[in-house]
């Protein structure tokens, strides 16, 4: 058998080299100097399984195409087809990261089909433990962010501070991240005793942690250096293409929706909502960080200001009665009953309620036919549309600014798919 | 509780109590049914003049396209109610556009030349609802795989889905 010939080594000519200078120095890119890669569905970078399907020159984007859908499980048809209150378990898997936010929204959006009036210590309660979501949905970013880009280091702290968070939540509500703790009408229980010291504790450090991870990265050279004049993205851009929550604040945007269109008691709150004008991937560094700092006075407020009274509005067909009344009173069980077996009916009529997530406006559209389960239950999630704005925000940009670009929007798939 | 007295049906009724939002005073011509519930204004159009009153409710202040889906209420007719939420920045208010269609010529035109974010919003519902965008970028589908059939989210499909 003849010996394998050696592959005739293919090194480029000094032409080929000018050419990808030239072409890197603005020359027109052509058909022939493309190249279309493929990024994901498996990619550490990618947050999850978003894939991208890139057109390159030499190192630059020339398009950038999403591909999605690898997650969709079709919540809205299962919404569908269950009764209101079982609806609150779907909301937690939509956004994995701020299973609080989405419990909260739905909620609400219920409530204003019913018009229930909540008490003022479930309102703080839900801002409360709103804010702590928005820190723990933050953590996750920067931490991966910072991984994304090569600072390790970062992510473990994070991550040590987001358990603080989880553990927080597991003590409220049982579990750790698929909480489902708000139901319609308020929350489930009572929060246990050690709760409120737990989370005193927790808002003490957290302001000096948070300076922590500001000491590791924004003095930093090279996490300046890939973050500075990156994604940019005009006010005009971010309005047409729909972004909204921090991206569009960081657009020069002064929009926020717990600011302007107060919902579960927000205007009772004092905070700033931070703005930046650069447009860049380190602006919305930036805004998340200050983000942080008032989601951490937030919930001091709530904290601090925590009414007493009842935790669930006083709506006994809505809502399931106490454990021990349901021993005692005839009422109480007929009514966990009936609500248990039948569902309670939602007088017909649309709603859409919007609120203020880590990652945007997320809105719920429900749509009530009189019956006990929703007719039509429509998300809006701010992942899906702010996804629409990453071809603009990495296009003529180098192949490695993506994965930058991708980390500073801060998306996630589960929300994207549905 | 919720009261259904309180809510205000037909333009008449709406654009009387509401004279001065600048959405009413924009689709005055253009309105054929209104509806003001739960402090929410949901105006429909007809699908010709979809267009025209984006154009004019963009005009009149209402910049950002939050959402648009559709609700399919099969088995009556017109059987598709799609849903446009636009916010305004400045008003601090809120819109419902609506636009109804038939079963039989289930299609409208694109929203994208008024707000580019339209292009996922209607492509996820040509995916789910089987709705045509006409003059849409890139009608494809979006969630589904490429080769799917049926649109799932249509009260005639099944849940559990037909495998």
């Amino acid at each position: 058998m003849a010996p394998l010939a050696a592959p005739e080594l293919q090194i480029p000519g000094v032409e080929d080299v000018i050419a990808d200078a030239a072409r890197h120095n603005g020359a027109d890119p052509t058909k022939d100097h493309t190249m279309v890669i493929n990024m994901g569905p498996q990619h550490p970078s990618t947050h999850g399984v978003l894939r991208l399907v890139l057109e390159i020159d030499g190192e630059s984007v020339v398009a950038l195409a999403p591909d999605i859908g690898y997650l969709h499980t079709g919540i809205e048809k299962t919404c569908e087809a269950k009764f209101y209150q079982q609806v609150v378990p779907l909301t937690d898997r939509i956004d994995y990261l701020s299973p609080m936010s989405n419990n909260l929204c739905y909620c609400l959006a219920v409530e204003k089909l019913l018009e229930l009036e909540i008490p003022e210590r479930a309102q703080y309660l839900r801002v409360l433990l709103n804010e702590l979501t928005r820190i723990q949905s933050h953590l996750v970013w920067l931490g991966t962010h910072a991984m994304d880009i090569g600072a390790l280091t970062v992510f473990l702290y994070c991550f040590r501070e987001r358990e603080e968070i989880l553990r927080i939540f597991e003590g409220v509500a049982g579990q750790r991240m698929m909480t489902s703790y708000f139901r319609i009408g308020g929350v489930s229980l009572e929060p246990p005793t050690d709760f409120y010291e737990r989370v005193r504790n927790f808002l003490k450090i957290m302001p000096e942690k948070i300076q922590q991870y500001e000491n590791l990265l924004t003095g930093n050279p090279i996490w300046m250096g890939r973050l500075k004049g990156i994604g940019y993205l005009s006010a005009a851009d971010a309005i047409a293409l729909g972004v909204t929550g921090p991206p569009l604040r960081a657009s020069g945007v002064d929009w926020d929706l717990r600011r302007d269109m107060p919902y579960s008691g927000y205007d009772k709150f004092q905070f700033k909502v931070p703005v930046s004008q650069e447009g860049d991937v380190w602006a919305r560094y930036v805004v998340r960080m200050e983000e942080m700092h008032e989601s951490v006075k937030i919930a001091q407020q709530a904290l601090d200001g925590m009414p007493s009274g009842r935790i669930v509005a006083d709506a006994p067909k809505i809502i399931l009665p106490d454990r021990e009344q349901m021993k005692t009173q005839m009422e109480s069980l007929i009514h966990h009953f009936k609500i248990v077996t039948e569902g309670f009916g939602v007088p017909a009529g649309e709603v859409l309620q919007a609120i203020e997530s880590p990652r945007g406006e997320m809105a719920y559209y429900v749509v009530s036919d009189g019956t006990a389960k929703p007719y039509r239950v429509h998300m809006r999630n701010p992942s899906f549309a702010t996804l629409q704005a990453l071809e603009t925000m990495c296009k003529g940009r180098l192949l490695a600014d993506v994965v930058a670009v991708i980390g500073s929007i801060d998306i996630v798939l589960g929300e994207i798919d549905r | 509780m919720y009261d259904p007295a309180s809510a205000l049906r037909g333009t008449e009724a709406v654009f009387a109590a509401h004279p001065e939002v600048p959405a009413v005073v924009a689709l005055k011509d253009m309105a054929i049914d209104a509806k003001y519930d739960r402090a929410e204004l949901t105006i429909t159009v007809a699908r010709e003049n979809l267009i025209a009153a984006a154009r004019a409710v963009q005009a009149a202040g209402y910049n950002f396209l939050e959402d648009v889906t559709a609700v399919d209420w099969y088995p009556s007719e017109p059987r598709f109610q799609i849903t446009y939420h636009i916010l305004s920045h400045g008003l601090k208010a809120r819109l419902r556009l609506v636009v109804r269609l038939d079963s039989g010529d289930a299609s409208v035109d694109t929203i994208t030349t008024v707000w580019p974010s339209a292009n996922f919003y209607e492509r996820e519902v040509f995916d789910l609802f089987g709705v045509h965008f006409g003059g849409h970028p890139n009608l494809r589908r979006i969630m589904m795989p490429e080769d799917w059939q049926g649109h799932p989210l249509r009260k005639d499909y099944p849940v559990e889905g037909y495998r």
